[in-house]
């Protein structure tokens, strides 16, 4: 059960108040009729599944409603930051990770499996 | 008479002036206030709680908490009462208690299986029932039934639960589970910083192991240290003190849920309160922390031995727990078997307690702590380099066998020396419970200097005390104090004072790493040396699994059982690991750990369900006119979470109409005459804005920028993949005002897609969306007498077929009302959608029957809705849609702006080649040969009946009715090329054997020329 | 201008105000069913319904809707989110629901007349106003032990100590949503959506019951 920060009501809220809404910065082709069958077969069907960084769009569903953007760690399930429609994220790649601490991915190694 | 023969004259924390009568297996036995059903049994000389799993030996009780594998007990007095796995451990004595074991058959005393149990004891290898019972194949069933009824894991009741539960939403900066001595000390530093602070423990009184200790804290008692502490965290407003619950599973982001019992320690069924009202049962704290702190402490392990799980095997704890918490001497005559120093309390205590010690057994061979000095100056015999090899007996241990063994040899060194004796305690260390810690997905780590694994923690999880193998009370308490002061500032707290209380040191020598106690014969000859007593799993199986190739832990688990179902290897899983580890020849750290899962123990059904259930179990979303509904007899049927009427049955002659009756003459009455629909279900959403026109021509697949003031247009949408997902009718209210409807189950879905496409993709436009769904009531009056129904309650209204056209809209009253009329139709006829504030819906609604009685108005529900539009061809989304259907396959091209300037969403996976192909599934109306029939929705359509099976299926059955205009089934199927197929023959074979036949037409089956919705 | 700004929208009225038409409250059918306990001297928690009241969406940029605001009902917007503010006799008032959206509550019969001044005010501004008072009620709940309650039925954090007078979400309500404000020391709201009334008031009678919820009628 996470707890998000929605970037618009400005706190933590629990997630039986959002909905998933797949990967974000997914951006329809300005013109579609330009693409080929293959290129919007790409934009309709073809999505990352990371294991690590990835961003998605979630909506504030039971909240304000509005769309934002989350970085969440798909082996840790940490969310790292959340933003808003038309922000880039800021976190990009996994956090470099000191000698004397244990990397979280390490750790949690297979057990959601 | 007093049969407490056990029970000690004094001491404990048991009140005897409350005696309380139970049952146990048919007797009645007495205990008092203060003692677990447990220590009550063990007060009553019961030794066999229980009978095992597999093998069904006679068990007994080992432990005094939640690790406690044998004494799990069926609770209640009454059917409906009845509670399956309660750890009598855990249970809290009360007067009239009702307890059987859960294993054994026709009794534990004397059981049948046992007998399996015994002879077949040696033929019951691991991985035994699916080597054995597999074959045949479907005997399985009946094994299976057999096995469950003498393995007897406990039963649900058979009658209502009479109790409630209930669910309640928690938020603090720190929880603290676990109230012994490192849990209070983090707790109060956490709540002196004035943060919000939960301190959850799942025993009867908070105080861990103070409540036995022998130690004392400032000069005192350790446990009055426990109430001063407690009196200051009950005194403080930003506290939640939650005795009686237990933190079972530690979930993403500090989520943890906490399972407070809250009656089950007064009465098999919870009382009333003073008041007079229920009050539950049980609660399922749902806790959002800041950070958690786990004072979890740490679980003895026993000693593996042959015959150690004969009755009269305990923990060295429990046997000091019992003595010293409440006045229970598990037996007369203690052997100790012992690694560590700490174990020796057991020893003092029961000599305290004024019983024979016959020896303490020490594996190490030069032992000097504080409490090994103690126990030699009072003259108990001190064994050392040795261990209890075997516990003797049947029913109850008469014998320990001691001798010297060789731990790096793994064999036993020397002679064997048999000591007569009643009860056999040990301790072979202690494991810190690292359950929650596991519980967030972090693997353990292995500290050679506790001989435990320590938890390891992700952000925001810390552990006290004995959680992470801290285990000097001195310590344990700094450390407690430090922790909860770290979690507090975290969260905002202030730095705040807490003294530590003095506390003695005391010297301990080194424990040593004995897991398995080596026997004379080899594992797999020796007498049954058990590791996880819950599931009957012995040493030798674990050996065999690791010869038979299973070396990865977790796999010897599943093959094994080890640490499965309610236990989760709270006891045995360390020792299991050793020995796989020494079987393996690798280390206890290169072998690993198994995963434990959440629940901790187990939680009710009840708990978990809290007051979501019966009238509460899901909303159900009521029209302003559901009470004219329910008065009027309608049959209701749930679309989403909406009750809406299905049909309404009349009294004919006495009988009920059956649906097939009563939508027929529902039908009719629209047909003919008048009838009326509750539609306020219908998604409504508000547009406004200047730039609401455009949002709609690329939302809709069809043309909206000509749709003048006042009218009404059909609207059909697709998802980008060219696919239907809704449809509905919007209509222009003004330049920048539009008002849409969607179907009934996609309305908050619809409102979310497009506010997902103006806030993502084209925030530029200038348009907001409002549900109004629930501001409006919607009456649908239709039928050919509609017009004279609603001429009768307007005056401001030009209902003139000129004035007011089909797909037009008008303002004005009704019955008194402001009221938008919509002319629109869904059964073909004429129709006018009545829309009004919902307040006043049942005014309204009232009205119209006053003054339509002359022309017989009828209610009609869903069910008859459904027959009118199929009858002429009006889609439902999602009934003759699938997510797979475009507006093409539907034959509704002239619903599609092919030239819209905006490429529209759907628009250009249109022209994909999947879905440009043209043998698609279409769909088609089709014509049962026999006009009995009423063909199955969801049926499956061939073109050939004579094709060798498996036959090639082109399409499926959608929608299917009995039409009373027709007095002939009917159906909207999808077909390959149906559209092109038109008076040809399909055929739907039946489960029965039976072949349909029917005909392909036209949707529309009735006045094609649709010209009875324009009269 | 304003009068061509008007045009582009449809202003209606959908109140019907006079003695000769009935009206129902949302809790209409719940009193039937479920009936309405009375308060006695143990209840801590007592709900009453506000029935009737006008209830009007405002869309847009929140200077223009503040402006507006003060000079129609002399309030200020609530700038923050999740809270809300009241005018000076305590009658109506406005609620931060997201960036460019509040719920203004009014006294019953003057949402149109409110909607209309508004919509003059702000003339070609960029906004929306949707009146949605047929579709929502308000329901007070007051007592010491509304946060108790409270927290056996939403999952946002209601402790009076981090849930000031003020503040207002919108929230899960047991399986439902619902807005949650806080309008006194133990008095405070649900605005209900009317067609989860009745499973609302189910579910408060339900978790009262131990607190020996009343209802004033």
């Amino acid at each position: 059960m996470f707890q998000i920060y929605c970037p618009y009501c400005e706190e933590l809220r629990e997630e039986e108040e959002f909905h998933p809404k797949g990967q974000a910065h997914i951006v329809r082709p300005a013109n579609p009729e330009a693409c080929s069958d293959e290129e919007w077969g790409d934009y309709l069907f073809f999505r990352d599944n990371p294991r690590g960084i990835h961003h998605e769009l979630w909506v504030h569903a039971v909240g304000c409603r509005k769309f934002f953007n989350v970085t969440r760690h798909t082996v840790s399930y940490a969310i790292l930051e959340t933003y808003k429609i038309g922000e880039q994220p800021s976190v990009t790649a996994e956090p470099a990770v000191s000698e004397s601490t244990t990397s979280t991915d390490d750790v949690r190694q297979g057990v959601r499996a | 008479m007093n049969q407490q023969v056990q029970r000690l004259a004094q001491g404990g924390r048991i009140d005897r002036s409350r005696p309380l009568d139970f049952t146990f297996n048919g007797q009645t036995y007495q205990g008092y206030h203060g003692d677990t059903l447990a220590s009550a049994l063990l007060a009553n000389g019961v030794d066999i709680v229980n009978r095992s799993f597999k093998y069904s030996r006679p068990r007994g009780i080992v432990a005094a908490g939640a690790e406690e594998p044998n004494a799990v007990v069926q609770l209640g007095a009454s059917e409906a009462a009845q509670v399956p796995n309660v750890r009598a451990t855990q249970q809290a004595l009360y007067a009239g208690l009702v307890a059987r074991s859960t294993n054994g058959w026709p009794s534990v005393q004397k059981d049948l299986m046992g007998v399996v149990g015994k002879v077949g004891g040696k033929f019951m290898p691991p991985g035994f029932y699916y080597k054995t019972f597999m074959a045949p194949a479907s005997m399985w069933m009946t094994y299976e039934k057999y096995i469950r009824k003498s393995a007897g894991l406990g039963r649900s009741p058979a009658e209502a639960d009479p109790d409630i539960y209930d669910h309640r939403n928690g938020h603090c900066e720190v929880l603290v589970i676990g109230a012994g001595p490192s849990g209070l000390a983090a707790a109060l530093a956490a709540a002196r910083s004035g943060v919000r602070v939960i301190l959850a423990d799942e025993q009867e009184a908070m105080g861990g192991s103070l409540l036995d200790s022998r130690e004392t804290l400032d000069g005192k008692p350790a446990d009055q240290w426990v109430a001063d502490v407690l009196e200051e965290l009950s005194g403080l407003a930003n506290v939640t003190l939650l005795p009686r619950t237990t933190a079972n599973g530690y979930h993403d982001h500090n989520f943890v849920t906490l399972h407070e019992r809250r009656t089950e320690h007064l009465a098999d069924c919870a009382p009333r309160t003073a008041e007079g009202a229920r009050q539950s049962r049980a609660r399922l704290h749902r806790v959002r922390a800041g950070q958690v702190i786990l004072a979890t402490g740490a679980h003895e392990r026993p000693l593996v031995y042959a015959g150690n799980d004969v009755p009269g095997n305990l923990l060295a704890g429990a046997v000091s727990t019992y003595i010293r918490r409440y006045g229970v001497v598990p037996g007369n005559k203690l052997v100790l078997s012992v690694s560590n120093d700490h174990a020796y309390r057991a020893a003092l205590d029961w000599h305290d307690a004024g019983r024979e010690v016959v020896a303490i057994v020490d594996a190490r061979e030069a032992p000097d702590g504080d409490l090994v000095g103690e126990a030699r100056e009072r003259g108990i015999r001190v064994i050392t380099g040795s261990a209890v090899i075997e516990a003797k007996g049947a029913n109850r241990v008469s014998a320990a066998r001691v001798a010297r063994i060789d731990i790096d040899g793994f064999r036993v060194a020397g002679p064997v020396e048999t000591l007569a004796c009643d009860c056999v305690a040990s301790s072979g260390g202690y494991s810190p419970v690292i359950h929650l810690a596991s519980h967030t997905g972090a693997r353990p780590t292995w500290n050679d200097g506790i001989l435990g694994f320590v938890p390891t923690l992700v952000d925001g999880v810390h552990a006290a005390g004995g959680a992470h193998g801290i285990y000097a009370l001195g310590e344990v308490l700094a450390d407690g104090v430090a922790v909860g002061s770290q979690a507090a500032a975290a969260t905002g707290g202030e730095a705040a004072e807490v003294a530590l209380p003095a506390s003695q040191a005391i010297a301990e020598s080194p424990a040593c790493a004995l897991y398995q106690v080596p026997h004379e014969k080899p594992t797999l000859r020796a007498p049954k040396q058990f590791v996880d007593l819950q599931n009957d799993v012995t040493a030798a199986a674990i050996e065999l699994a690791t010869r038979e190739g299973f070396e990865s832990i977790e796999h010897v688990k599943r093959y094994t059982a080890m640490g499965f179902g309610t236990d989760q290897g709270k006891l045995g899983n360390i020792n299991g690991m050793a020995i796989a580890a020494r079987c393996l020849k690798r280390t206890i750290p290169e072998v690993g750990t198994t995963v434990f899962r959440p629940n901790y123990t187990p939680v009710t059904f009840g708990a978990i369900v809290g007051r979501h259930c019966g009238e509460l179990f899901d909303p159900e979303r009521y029209t302003a006119l559901h009470q004219w509904h329910v008065e009027n007899g309608a049959e209701f049927e749930d679309v989403g979470q909406w009750k809406r009427p299905w049909y309404y049955p009349r009294k004919q002659g006495g009988k009920l109409e059956t649906m097939h009756e009563a939508v027929a003459r529902e039908c009719r009455a629209v047909r003919e005459g008048v009838g009326i629909l509750d539609a306020s279900t219908l998604g409504k959403i508000d547009i406004q804005g200047p730039d609401a026109r455009e949002f709609l021509a690329r939302i809709y697949t069809n043309k909206w920028e000509k749709l003048a003031v006042g009218k009404c247009r059909y609207g059909l949408m697709c998802k980008d993949d060219g696919m239907v997902t809704d449809d509905g009718v919007t209509s222009c209210l003004a330049d920048n005002h539009f008002v849409m409807t969607t179907t009934t189950g996609g309305a908050a879905a619809i409102l979310e897609w497009l506010e997902l496409w103006h806030q993502t993709e084209w925030p530029e436009l200038d348009v907001t969306f409002t549900s109004v769904t629930d501001h409006w009531a919607t009456m649908t009056v239709t039928g050919p007498k509609s017009r004279a129904l609603l001429a009768e309650l307007t005056d401001d209204i030009d209902l003139d077929r000129e004035s007011f056209k089909f797909m037009d809209w008008r303002e004005g009253t009704v019955a008194g009302v402001p009221a938008r009329v919509f002319r629109i139709s869904f059964t073909g006829e004429l129709t006018f959608e009545i829309n009004v504030q919902a307040h006043y819906a049942m005014h309204v609604w009232k009205a119209l029957f006053e003054h339509g009685k002359k022309y017989q108005l009828t209610p009609y529900g869903t069910e008859t809705m459904h027959v009118l539009r199929a009858e002429k061809g009006f889609i439902i989304v999602g009934q003759d849609t699938d997510g797979s259907v475009t507006p093409e396959d539907l034959g509704m091209q002239w619903c599609v702006g092919y030239d819209k300037p905006f490429s529209w969403i759907g628009k250009r996976a249109l022209t994909r080649s999947d879905t440009a192909r043209s043998d698609r599934k279409q769909l088609v109306g089709l014509r049962p040969k026999d006009p009995k029939v009423v063909l199955e929705e969801g049926a499956q359509i061939v073109f050939d009946p004579n094709h060798a099976i498996p036959m090639p299926m082109v399409g499926h059955v959608t929608s299917s009715y009995y039409s009373p205009t027709l007095d002939s089934g009917f159906a909207l199927a999808v077909v390959k090329g149906g559209q092109q197929r038109m008076g040809e023959s399909v055929y739907l074979p039946m489960a029965d054997g039976s072949v349909h036949e029917a005909e392909i037409t036209s949707t529309i089956f009735i006045d094609p020329k649709g010209e009875r919705q324009h009269v | 201008m304003s009068e061509s700004a008007l045009s582009r929208v449809n202003l209606f009225d959908s109140r019907a105000d006079h003695a000769s038409v009935a009206v129902e409250s949302p809790l209409a059918y719940s009193w039937q069913r479920s009936g309405a306990p009375a308060p006695s001297a143990a209840s801590r928690v007592v709900l009453r319904e506000q029935t009737f009241l006008g209830h009007l969406i405002l869309r847009g940029g929140a200077i223009v809707l503040d402006e507006a605001l003060r000079e129609v009902l002399d309030i200020g917007l609530p700038g923050r989110p999740n809270t809300l503010s009241w005018d000076v006799s305590g009658e109506r008032s406005i609620q931060w629901l997201s960036p460019d959206e509040w719920l203004l509550i009014v006294p019953g019969g003057e949402a149109f007349a409110v909607e209309r001044r508004l919509r003059e005010r702000l003339a070609d501004a960029s906004f929306a106003i949707v009146d949605v008072s047929g579709g929502q009620t308000l329901l007070t709940l007051e007592g010491e032990a509304v946060p108790e309650l409270l927290m056996k039925s939403v999952v946002y954090d209601v402790d009076p100590s981090h849930f000031p007078v003020g503040k207002g979400v919108n929230t899960v309500f047991a399986k439902a949503t619902v807005i949650v404000r806080r309008s006194g020391e133990t008095r405070w709201e649900l605005v209900v959506r009317r067609s989860f009334a009745d499973y609302c008031y189910r579910w408060l009678l339900d978790a009262g019951e131990e607190y020996a919820i009343g209802v004033e009628r």
